[in-house]
Protein backbone atom coordinates (compact mmCIF):
# COMPACT_ATOMS: atom_id res chain seq x y z
CA UNK A 1 0.00 0.00 0.00
CA UNK A 2 1.97 3.20 -0.53
CA UNK A 3 1.58 6.07 1.94
CA UNK A 4 -1.53 8.30 2.07
CA UNK A 5 -1.25 11.73 -0.51
CA UNK A 6 -1.23 14.77 1.63
CA UNK A 7 -0.88 17.18 -1.11
CA UNK A 8 -3.10 16.61 -3.92
CA UNK A 9 -3.14 18.52 -7.20
CA UNK A 10 -5.14 18.98 -10.29
CA UNK A 11 -4.48 21.36 -13.19
CA UNK A 12 -4.01 23.80 -10.80
CA UNK A 13 -3.78 27.48 -11.19
CA UNK A 14 -2.72 30.24 -8.93
CA UNK A 15 -1.54 33.64 -9.18
CA UNK A 16 -2.32 37.59 -7.89
CA UNK A 17 -4.80 39.88 -9.02
CA UNK A 18 -7.15 36.86 -10.94
CA UNK A 19 -3.96 36.84 -13.24
CA UNK A 20 -2.16 33.21 -13.09
CA UNK A 21 1.36 32.95 -12.26
CA UNK A 22 1.53 29.05 -12.71
CA UNK A 23 -0.88 27.11 -14.37
CA UNK A 24 -1.87 23.21 -15.15
CA UNK A 25 -0.11 21.90 -11.43
CA UNK A 26 -1.20 17.88 -11.02
CA UNK A 27 0.85 16.27 -8.95
CA UNK A 28 0.73 14.31 -5.53
CA UNK A 29 3.08 14.61 -2.45
CA UNK A 30 2.72 11.58 -0.08
CA UNK A 31 3.92 11.19 3.11
CA UNK A 32 7.47 10.28 3.07
CA UNK A 33 8.34 12.08 -0.03
CA UNK A 34 11.54 14.52 -0.50
CA UNK A 35 9.83 16.35 -3.61
CA UNK A 36 12.05 19.02 -5.65
CA UNK A 37 10.89 21.94 -6.65
CA UNK A 38 12.64 23.41 -9.72
CA UNK A 39 12.77 26.27 -11.87
CA UNK A 40 14.10 29.36 -13.28
CA UNK A 41 13.70 32.50 -10.75
CA UNK A 42 10.35 33.86 -11.67
CA UNK A 43 9.00 30.65 -12.74
CA UNK A 44 5.99 30.11 -10.18
CA UNK A 45 8.09 28.29 -7.09
CA UNK A 46 6.72 31.10 -4.66
CA UNK A 47 3.15 31.10 -5.82
CA UNK A 48 3.30 27.22 -5.68
CA UNK A 49 4.34 27.66 -1.85
CA UNK A 50 2.07 30.47 -0.77
CA UNK A 51 -0.80 28.55 -2.64
CA UNK A 52 -0.06 25.25 -0.55
CA UNK A 53 0.31 27.32 2.68
CA UNK A 54 -3.56 28.11 1.74
CA UNK A 55 -2.54 32.29 1.29
CA UNK A 56 -3.68 32.05 -2.62
CA UNK A 57 -6.48 30.37 -3.40
CA UNK A 58 -6.83 28.30 -6.76
CA UNK A 59 -7.77 30.57 -10.07
CA UNK A 60 -8.76 27.35 -11.29
CA UNK A 61 -8.11 23.61 -10.65
CA UNK A 62 -8.22 21.94 -7.65
CA UNK A 63 -6.00 21.62 -4.53
CA UNK A 64 -6.21 19.53 -1.12
CA UNK A 65 -4.03 20.15 1.36
CA UNK A 66 -4.25 17.31 4.12
CA UNK A 67 -2.14 18.00 6.74
CA UNK A 68 -0.42 21.00 8.41
CA UNK A 69 1.83 23.11 5.99
CA UNK A 70 4.53 24.90 7.41
CA UNK A 71 7.48 27.08 5.93
CA UNK A 72 11.03 27.03 5.69
CA UNK A 73 11.94 30.30 4.19
CA UNK A 74 15.26 31.87 3.59
CA UNK A 75 16.82 34.24 6.04
CA UNK A 76 16.27 37.82 5.11
CA UNK A 77 18.97 40.48 5.78
CA UNK A 78 16.86 42.03 8.30
CA UNK A 79 16.29 39.42 10.82
CA UNK A 80 20.17 38.80 11.49
CA UNK A 81 20.05 42.12 13.23
CA UNK A 82 16.66 40.70 15.23
CA UNK A 83 16.65 40.31 18.79
CA UNK A 84 15.30 36.86 19.49
CA UNK A 85 17.15 33.69 20.11
CA UNK A 86 16.81 30.25 18.91
CA UNK A 87 14.73 29.45 21.46
CA UNK A 88 12.33 32.11 20.79
CA UNK A 89 12.26 31.59 16.82
CA UNK A 90 11.54 27.77 17.57
CA UNK A 91 8.65 28.50 20.54
CA UNK A 92 6.68 30.64 17.36
CA UNK A 93 6.14 27.91 15.84
CA UNK A 94 3.35 26.88 19.22
CA UNK A 95 1.38 30.80 18.11
CA UNK A 96 -1.49 29.08 16.18
CA UNK A 97 -2.35 27.03 19.09
CA UNK A 98 -2.74 30.13 21.61
CA UNK A 99 -5.10 32.44 22.02
CA UNK A 100 -4.15 35.69 20.55
CA UNK A 101 -3.58 37.12 24.01
CA UNK A 102 -1.41 34.37 25.19
CA UNK A 103 2.71 34.50 24.08
CA UNK A 104 4.36 31.21 24.29
CA UNK A 105 5.22 30.57 27.94
CA UNK A 106 6.73 27.42 29.81
CA UNK A 107 5.42 24.39 28.02
CA UNK A 108 5.71 25.95 25.01
CA UNK A 109 9.39 26.70 25.42
CA UNK A 110 9.88 23.30 26.39
CA UNK A 111 8.29 21.84 23.19
CA UNK A 112 10.56 24.28 21.15
CA UNK A 113 13.91 23.34 23.24
CA UNK A 114 12.59 19.54 22.19
CA UNK A 115 12.46 20.86 18.75
CA UNK A 116 15.89 22.42 18.45
CA UNK A 117 17.27 19.71 20.14
CA UNK A 118 15.73 17.46 17.16
CA UNK A 119 17.87 19.28 14.80
CA UNK A 120 20.88 18.86 16.43
CA UNK A 121 21.19 22.35 18.13
CA UNK A 122 20.02 21.92 22.00
CA UNK A 123 22.92 23.21 23.10
CA UNK A 124 22.51 26.78 20.70
CA UNK A 125 19.27 27.20 22.43
CA UNK A 126 20.01 30.46 24.02
CA UNK A 127 22.40 31.74 21.05
CA UNK A 128 20.64 35.28 18.94
CA UNK A 129 19.50 33.79 15.87
CA UNK A 130 21.65 36.36 13.59
CA UNK A 131 24.75 35.04 15.05
CA UNK A 132 24.02 31.44 13.94
CA UNK A 133 25.40 30.19 10.90
CA UNK A 134 23.47 29.99 8.02
CA UNK A 135 22.81 25.96 8.22
CA UNK A 136 22.02 26.72 12.02
CA UNK A 137 19.21 29.38 11.03
CA UNK A 138 17.55 26.63 8.61
CA UNK A 139 17.67 23.97 11.62
CA UNK A 140 16.44 26.34 13.96
CA UNK A 141 13.42 27.53 11.52
CA UNK A 142 12.92 23.62 10.45
CA UNK A 143 12.58 23.15 14.48
CA UNK A 144 9.63 26.25 14.12
CA UNK A 145 7.78 24.28 11.69
CA UNK A 146 8.33 20.74 14.13
CA UNK A 147 6.98 22.89 17.04
CA UNK A 148 3.88 23.71 14.39
CA UNK A 149 3.23 20.37 13.87
CA UNK A 150 3.35 20.25 10.33
CA UNK A 151 3.45 17.29 8.54
CA UNK A 152 4.64 19.19 5.42
CA UNK A 153 7.58 21.06 5.33
CA UNK A 154 7.86 24.27 2.63
CA UNK A 155 11.25 24.62 2.04
CA UNK A 156 12.60 27.77 -0.20
CA UNK A 157 16.45 27.46 -1.42
CA UNK A 158 17.34 25.79 1.88
CA UNK A 159 20.86 25.01 0.46
CA UNK A 160 21.40 28.66 -0.77
CA UNK A 161 24.68 29.77 0.75
CA UNK A 162 25.66 26.74 2.46
CA UNK A 163 28.93 25.28 2.67
CA UNK A 164 29.65 21.73 1.68
CA UNK A 165 29.77 19.95 5.41
CA UNK A 166 26.30 22.46 6.28
CA UNK A 167 24.75 21.29 2.98
CA UNK A 168 25.35 17.69 3.61
CA UNK A 169 24.06 17.45 6.94
CA UNK A 170 21.05 19.59 6.12
CA UNK A 171 20.06 17.46 3.63
CA UNK A 172 20.79 14.00 6.12
CA UNK A 173 17.80 16.01 8.35
CA UNK A 174 15.71 16.55 5.28
CA UNK A 175 16.10 12.70 5.03
CA UNK A 176 15.71 11.94 8.87
CA UNK A 177 12.28 13.76 8.55
CA UNK A 178 11.14 12.45 5.96
CA UNK A 179 11.67 9.00 7.03
CA UNK A 180 9.50 9.78 10.00
CA UNK A 181 6.43 10.40 7.47
CA UNK A 182 6.98 14.02 6.74
CA UNK A 183 6.50 15.07 3.37
CA UNK A 184 8.51 18.21 2.08
CA UNK A 185 9.25 20.34 -0.85
CA UNK A 186 12.45 21.78 -1.45
CA UNK A 187 12.55 24.43 -3.72
CA UNK A 188 16.41 24.43 -4.81
CA UNK A 189 18.54 25.22 -8.03
CA UNK A 190 20.36 22.32 -7.27
CA UNK A 191 20.33 19.74 -10.24
CA UNK A 192 22.50 17.32 -8.34
CA UNK A 193 20.39 17.40 -5.38
CA UNK A 194 17.08 17.30 -7.30
CA UNK A 195 18.30 14.04 -8.73
CA UNK A 196 18.96 12.66 -4.90
CA UNK A 197 15.26 13.24 -3.80
CA UNK A 198 12.23 11.23 -4.62
CA UNK A 199 10.16 13.22 -7.02
CA UNK A 200 10.47 16.57 -8.89
CA UNK A 201 8.71 19.08 -9.80
CA UNK A 202 9.29 21.04 -12.94
CA UNK A 203 7.63 24.76 -12.84
CA UNK A 204 8.24 27.38 -15.61
CA UNK A 205 5.04 29.35 -15.26
CA UNK A 206 3.30 26.25 -15.82
CA UNK A 207 4.14 22.80 -15.06
CA UNK A 208 6.80 21.02 -17.11
CA UNK A 209 6.78 17.78 -15.63
CA UNK A 210 6.34 15.96 -12.69
CA UNK A 211 7.57 12.60 -11.34
CA UNK A 212 10.40 10.34 -9.95
CA UNK A 213 13.88 12.49 -11.22
CA UNK A 214 15.12 9.54 -13.49
CA UNK A 215 11.96 9.83 -15.70
CA UNK A 216 11.30 13.20 -15.35
CA UNK A 217 14.53 15.10 -15.54
CA UNK A 218 15.40 14.61 -19.41
CA UNK A 219 17.11 17.67 -21.53
CA UNK A 220 14.00 18.79 -22.98
CA UNK A 221 12.40 19.14 -19.52
CA UNK A 222 15.04 20.95 -18.35
CA UNK A 223 15.52 22.90 -21.00
CA UNK A 224 11.68 24.03 -21.39
CA UNK A 225 11.95 24.39 -17.62
CA UNK A 226 15.19 27.20 -17.37
CA UNK A 227 14.48 28.37 -21.14
CA UNK A 228 17.74 26.75 -22.74
CA UNK A 229 20.30 27.88 -20.15
CA UNK A 230 21.69 24.21 -20.35
CA UNK A 231 25.43 23.81 -20.46
CA UNK A 232 27.07 20.06 -20.78
CA UNK A 233 29.83 20.05 -18.07
CA UNK A 234 33.19 18.87 -20.42
CA UNK A 235 34.23 15.32 -19.42
CA UNK A 236 31.51 14.05 -17.44
CA UNK A 237 27.50 13.39 -17.73
CA UNK A 238 26.77 15.49 -16.07
CA UNK A 239 24.57 18.85 -16.86
CA UNK A 240 24.93 22.07 -15.17
CA UNK A 241 21.81 24.82 -15.13
CA UNK A 242 22.45 28.64 -15.09
CA UNK A 243 19.47 30.14 -14.15
CA UNK A 244 19.76 34.04 -13.63
CA UNK A 245 21.10 35.21 -10.31
CA UNK A 246 22.93 31.59 -9.62
CA UNK A 247 24.79 31.62 -6.46
CA UNK A 248 25.75 28.02 -6.39
CA UNK A 249 29.93 27.13 -6.85
CA UNK B 1 17.96 66.76 44.33
CA UNK B 2 14.72 66.95 46.41
CA UNK B 3 13.67 70.37 46.24
CA UNK B 4 12.13 70.31 42.88
CA UNK B 5 9.97 68.31 44.20
CA UNK B 6 8.41 70.92 46.56
CA UNK B 7 7.03 72.11 43.59
CA UNK B 8 3.21 70.91 43.09
CA UNK B 9 3.72 72.10 39.47
CA UNK B 10 7.38 70.13 39.20
CA UNK B 11 5.56 67.28 40.59
CA UNK B 12 2.86 67.09 38.16
CA UNK B 13 5.51 67.37 35.24
CA UNK B 14 7.14 64.38 36.79
CA UNK B 15 4.27 62.32 36.33
CA UNK B 16 3.17 63.87 33.41
CA UNK B 17 6.52 62.75 32.21
CA UNK B 18 7.26 59.24 33.64
CA UNK B 19 3.14 58.31 32.00
CA UNK B 20 4.62 59.31 28.94
CA UNK B 21 7.96 57.37 29.33
CA UNK B 22 6.06 54.18 30.08
CA UNK B 23 4.27 54.40 26.43
CA UNK B 24 6.43 55.80 24.66
CA UNK B 25 10.01 53.56 25.77
CA UNK B 26 7.81 50.03 25.56
CA UNK B 27 5.91 51.28 22.17
CA UNK B 28 9.39 52.64 20.66
CA UNK B 29 10.96 49.16 20.95
CA UNK B 30 8.26 47.73 18.34
CA UNK B 31 8.53 51.18 16.26
CA UNK B 32 12.67 50.28 16.26
CA UNK B 33 12.29 46.67 15.74
CA UNK B 34 9.09 47.59 12.40
CA UNK B 35 11.45 50.71 11.27
CA UNK B 36 8.62 52.59 11.98
CA UNK B 37 10.80 55.80 12.91
CA UNK B 38 10.13 57.83 9.71
CA UNK B 39 6.48 56.75 9.77
CA UNK B 40 6.62 58.07 13.65
CA UNK B 41 7.41 61.28 13.09
CA UNK B 42 5.56 61.83 10.04
CA UNK B 43 2.35 60.92 12.10
CA UNK B 44 3.56 63.41 14.79
CA UNK B 45 3.91 66.12 12.11
CA UNK B 46 0.89 65.56 10.14
CA UNK B 47 -0.87 66.32 13.40
CA UNK B 48 0.05 69.78 13.21
CA UNK B 49 -3.01 71.26 11.61
CA UNK B 50 -5.33 69.96 14.28
CA UNK B 51 -3.62 71.45 16.97
CA UNK B 52 -3.26 74.82 15.66
CA UNK B 53 -6.78 74.29 15.55
CA UNK B 54 -7.43 73.15 18.58
CA UNK B 55 -5.07 76.25 20.09
CA UNK B 56 -6.83 78.69 18.56
CA UNK B 57 -10.59 77.30 19.46
CA UNK B 58 -8.85 77.50 23.18
CA UNK B 59 -9.72 73.37 23.26
CA UNK B 60 -7.71 70.73 24.64
CA UNK B 61 -4.64 69.95 22.32
CA UNK B 62 -6.38 66.44 22.24
CA UNK B 63 -9.21 67.01 20.14
CA UNK B 64 -7.60 68.44 17.76
CA UNK B 65 -4.94 66.08 17.57
CA UNK B 66 -7.38 62.73 17.68
CA UNK B 67 -9.03 63.92 14.22
CA UNK B 68 -5.98 65.29 12.77
CA UNK B 69 -4.32 61.93 13.21
CA UNK B 70 -7.45 59.68 11.55
CA UNK B 71 -6.74 62.47 8.46
CA UNK B 72 -3.27 62.24 8.23
CA UNK B 73 -3.08 58.09 8.74
CA UNK B 74 -6.09 57.82 6.01
CA UNK B 75 -4.12 60.60 3.42
CA UNK B 76 -0.85 58.82 3.76
CA UNK B 77 -2.78 55.26 2.94
CA UNK B 78 -4.25 56.70 -0.08
CA UNK B 79 -1.06 59.15 -0.92
CA UNK B 80 0.71 55.55 -0.92
CA UNK B 81 -1.21 53.95 -3.69
CA UNK B 82 -0.26 56.52 -6.12
CA UNK B 83 1.35 54.37 -9.02
CA UNK B 84 4.53 55.23 -9.67
CA UNK B 85 5.16 57.28 -6.17
CA UNK B 86 7.75 55.39 -3.93
CA UNK B 87 6.34 55.21 -0.31
CA UNK B 88 8.74 57.35 1.30
CA UNK B 89 8.14 60.02 -1.33
CA UNK B 90 4.83 59.97 -0.88
CA UNK B 91 4.93 60.20 2.70
CA UNK B 92 7.08 63.15 2.41
CA UNK B 93 4.50 64.91 0.30
CA UNK B 94 1.35 64.64 2.47
CA UNK B 95 3.65 65.22 5.61
CA UNK B 96 4.72 68.81 4.33
CA UNK B 97 1.39 69.47 2.92
CA UNK B 98 -0.30 69.13 6.28
CA UNK B 99 2.81 70.28 7.90
CA UNK B 100 2.53 73.15 6.07
CA UNK B 101 -1.03 74.03 6.41
CA UNK B 102 -0.36 73.93 10.15
CA UNK B 103 2.03 77.16 9.91
CA UNK B 104 -0.54 78.56 7.68
CA UNK B 105 -2.73 78.56 10.68
CA UNK B 106 -0.79 78.95 13.28
CA UNK B 107 0.67 82.57 11.64
CA UNK B 108 -2.84 83.96 11.15
CA UNK B 109 -4.13 87.33 12.60
CA UNK B 110 -6.45 84.95 14.33
CA UNK B 111 -3.67 82.69 16.08
CA UNK B 112 -2.97 82.66 19.85
CA UNK B 113 0.10 83.64 21.59
CA UNK B 114 0.35 79.88 22.82
CA UNK B 115 1.24 78.50 19.59
CA UNK B 116 4.16 77.62 20.63
CA UNK B 117 3.36 75.12 23.24
CA UNK B 118 2.19 73.36 20.11
CA UNK B 119 5.56 73.20 18.73
CA UNK B 120 7.97 72.43 21.61
CA UNK B 121 4.78 71.53 24.16
CA UNK B 122 4.20 72.34 27.50
CA UNK B 123 5.39 69.09 30.06
CA UNK B 124 5.74 71.92 32.77
CA UNK B 125 2.16 72.48 32.83
CA UNK B 126 -0.12 69.43 32.27
CA UNK B 127 -3.81 69.83 33.03
CA UNK B 128 -5.93 67.40 35.27
CA UNK B 129 -6.81 65.74 31.50
CA UNK B 130 -3.67 65.96 30.12
CA UNK B 131 -2.52 63.46 33.45
CA UNK B 132 -5.79 61.27 33.04
CA UNK B 133 -5.21 60.88 29.29
CA UNK B 134 -1.60 59.95 29.95
CA UNK B 135 -2.37 57.32 32.67
CA UNK B 136 -5.17 55.92 30.42
CA UNK B 137 -2.34 55.90 27.47
CA UNK B 138 0.53 54.34 29.57
CA UNK B 139 -2.09 51.44 30.90
CA UNK B 140 -3.06 50.66 27.71
CA UNK B 141 -0.20 50.64 25.90
CA UNK B 142 0.94 48.07 28.09
CA UNK B 143 -1.27 45.39 28.46
CA UNK B 144 -2.16 45.76 24.43
CA UNK B 145 1.74 44.99 24.28
CA UNK B 146 1.68 42.31 26.94
CA UNK B 147 -0.93 40.79 25.24
CA UNK B 148 -0.01 41.16 21.87
CA UNK B 149 4.18 40.46 22.47
CA UNK B 150 4.24 36.97 20.82
CA UNK B 151 2.39 38.04 17.84
CA UNK B 152 4.45 41.44 17.37
CA UNK B 153 7.70 39.08 17.86
CA UNK B 154 6.38 36.87 15.34
CA UNK B 155 5.09 39.53 12.42
CA UNK B 156 8.09 41.62 13.02
CA UNK B 157 10.91 38.58 12.88
CA UNK B 158 9.16 36.95 9.76
CA UNK B 159 6.45 38.35 7.68
CA UNK B 160 6.16 35.92 4.82
CA UNK B 161 5.84 33.20 7.09
CA UNK B 162 3.75 35.59 10.07
CA UNK B 163 0.41 34.37 8.73
CA UNK B 164 0.88 30.25 8.94
CA UNK B 165 2.16 30.62 12.28
CA UNK B 166 -1.10 32.42 13.11
CA UNK B 167 0.62 35.95 14.25
CA UNK B 168 -1.99 37.43 12.05
CA UNK B 169 0.23 40.32 10.59
CA UNK B 170 -1.88 42.84 9.10
CA UNK B 171 -3.91 42.59 12.41
CA UNK B 172 -1.07 43.27 14.46
CA UNK B 173 0.99 45.92 12.25
CA UNK B 174 -2.96 48.12 12.44
CA UNK B 175 -2.85 47.27 16.34
CA UNK B 176 0.72 48.73 16.54
CA UNK B 177 -0.07 51.71 13.99
CA UNK B 178 -3.10 52.85 15.81
CA UNK B 179 -1.36 52.79 19.57
CA UNK B 180 1.32 54.83 18.09
CA UNK B 181 -1.07 57.40 16.81
CA UNK B 182 -2.88 57.50 19.88
CA UNK B 183 0.15 57.57 21.98
CA UNK B 184 1.96 60.76 19.80
CA UNK B 185 -1.73 62.34 20.30
CA UNK B 186 -1.33 62.12 23.93
CA UNK B 187 2.43 62.70 24.64
CA UNK B 188 2.70 65.98 21.98
CA UNK B 189 0.63 67.86 24.68
CA UNK B 190 3.93 67.50 26.86
CA UNK B 191 6.78 67.48 24.62
CA UNK B 192 5.36 69.31 21.35
CA UNK B 193 4.99 68.87 17.92
CA UNK B 194 8.74 69.12 17.17
CA UNK B 195 10.09 66.98 19.70
CA UNK B 196 7.38 64.32 20.79
CA UNK B 197 9.05 61.68 18.30
CA UNK B 198 12.10 61.52 20.48
CA UNK B 199 10.46 59.76 23.66
CA UNK B 200 9.27 56.98 20.71
CA UNK B 201 12.67 56.41 19.16
CA UNK B 202 15.56 57.53 21.49
CA UNK B 203 15.66 55.19 24.41
CA UNK B 204 14.52 51.85 22.16
CA UNK B 205 17.48 52.87 20.34
CA UNK B 206 19.24 52.84 23.67
CA UNK B 207 17.66 49.83 25.09
CA UNK B 208 18.81 48.02 21.52
CA UNK B 209 22.40 49.08 21.98
CA UNK B 210 22.28 47.50 25.51
CA UNK B 211 20.61 44.55 24.63
CA UNK B 212 20.45 42.01 22.15
CA UNK B 213 16.67 40.16 23.33
CA UNK B 214 13.20 42.04 22.97
CA UNK B 215 12.39 40.84 26.60
CA UNK B 216 15.52 43.42 28.35
CA UNK B 217 14.80 45.94 25.72
CA UNK B 218 11.30 47.06 26.70
CA UNK B 219 12.46 48.06 30.37
CA UNK B 220 15.67 49.32 29.56
CA UNK B 221 13.87 51.40 27.03
CA UNK B 222 11.36 52.32 29.85
CA UNK B 223 13.67 52.75 32.59
CA UNK B 224 15.62 55.07 30.03
CA UNK B 225 12.35 56.87 28.77
CA UNK B 226 11.78 58.20 32.95
CA UNK B 227 15.59 58.64 33.76
CA UNK B 228 16.07 61.13 30.90
CA UNK B 229 12.79 62.49 31.63
CA UNK B 230 13.80 63.41 34.77
CA UNK B 231 17.00 64.38 34.26
CA UNK B 232 15.26 66.99 31.66
CA UNK B 233 12.87 68.28 33.92
CA UNK B 234 15.55 68.74 36.51
CA UNK B 235 17.52 70.31 33.92
CA UNK B 236 15.12 72.65 32.94
CA UNK B 237 14.15 73.51 36.75
CA UNK B 238 17.66 74.90 37.64
CA UNK B 239 18.91 75.73 34.44
CA UNK B 240 15.53 77.88 32.73
CA UNK B 241 15.89 76.00 29.59
CA UNK B 242 12.47 74.97 28.08
CA UNK B 243 11.00 71.80 29.14
CA UNK B 244 10.17 69.41 26.26
CA UNK B 245 13.90 70.59 24.84
CA UNK B 246 15.65 69.89 27.75
CA UNK B 247 13.65 66.14 27.87
CA UNK B 248 14.80 65.61 24.41
CA UNK B 249 18.17 66.66 25.03
CA UNK B 250 18.60 64.17 27.91
CA UNK B 251 17.70 61.05 25.82
CA UNK B 252 19.95 62.22 22.80
CA UNK B 253 22.38 62.43 25.71
CA UNK B 254 21.10 59.11 27.09
CA UNK B 255 22.04 57.40 23.28
CA UNK B 256 25.69 58.89 23.00
CA UNK B 257 26.55 57.37 26.02
CA UNK B 258 24.99 53.95 25.11
CA UNK B 259 27.34 53.75 22.19
CA UNK B 260 30.06 53.03 23.82
CA UNK B 261 28.44 50.36 26.20
CA UNK B 262 27.47 48.29 23.00
CA UNK B 263 30.66 48.51 21.85
CA UNK B 264 32.48 47.21 24.64
CA UNK B 265 29.54 44.15 24.27
CA UNK B 266 31.02 43.34 20.98
CA UNK B 267 27.24 43.29 19.46
CA UNK B 268 27.51 43.18 15.33
CA UNK B 269 25.78 45.88 14.51
CA UNK B 270 24.50 46.61 10.93
CA UNK B 271 27.01 47.12 8.19
CA UNK B 272 29.66 46.44 11.00
CA UNK B 273 28.50 42.78 10.66
CA UNK B 274 31.00 39.68 9.72
CA UNK B 275 31.46 39.31 6.01
CA UNK B 276 30.36 35.92 6.02
CA UNK B 277 26.64 36.82 6.99
CA UNK B 278 26.56 38.94 3.82
CA UNK B 279 26.75 36.16 1.26
CA UNK B 280 23.01 35.51 2.15
CA UNK B 281 20.90 35.91 -0.99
Amino acid sequence: MQPEQLIEARELAAGYEGRPAISGVSFALRAGERMALLGPNGGGKTTLLRALLGELPPLTGELEVRARCATVPQTERSQLDYPVSALDVAAMGSLSRLPWWRRPGRRERASALAALERVGLGDRAGETFGELSGGQRQRVLIARSLVQEARILLLDEPFSGLDRPSSESLEALIGELAGEGRALMIATHDLEQARRSDSVLCLNRRQIAAGPPEQALTLEVLEATYGGTIVELPGSEHRAILPPHHHHH
Amino acid sequence: MLEPLQDEFMRRAIAEMTLIAVAGGALGCWVVLYRLSYAAESLAHSIFPGLVLAAIAGAPLLLGGAPAVVVAALAIALATRVPGVSREAAVGVVVTTLFGLGVLLALSPDSPPGIQQVLFGDILGPSDGDLAAAAALAILVTATLLALHGRLLAAGFDRGAARSLGAAPAATETALLVLLGLAIVVAVQGLGNLLVVAVFVGPAAVARQLSDRIGPMIPIAVATAILAGVAGLYLSYYAGTAGGASVALAIVVAYLLSLPAAHIRGLPRGENRAPAEATIS
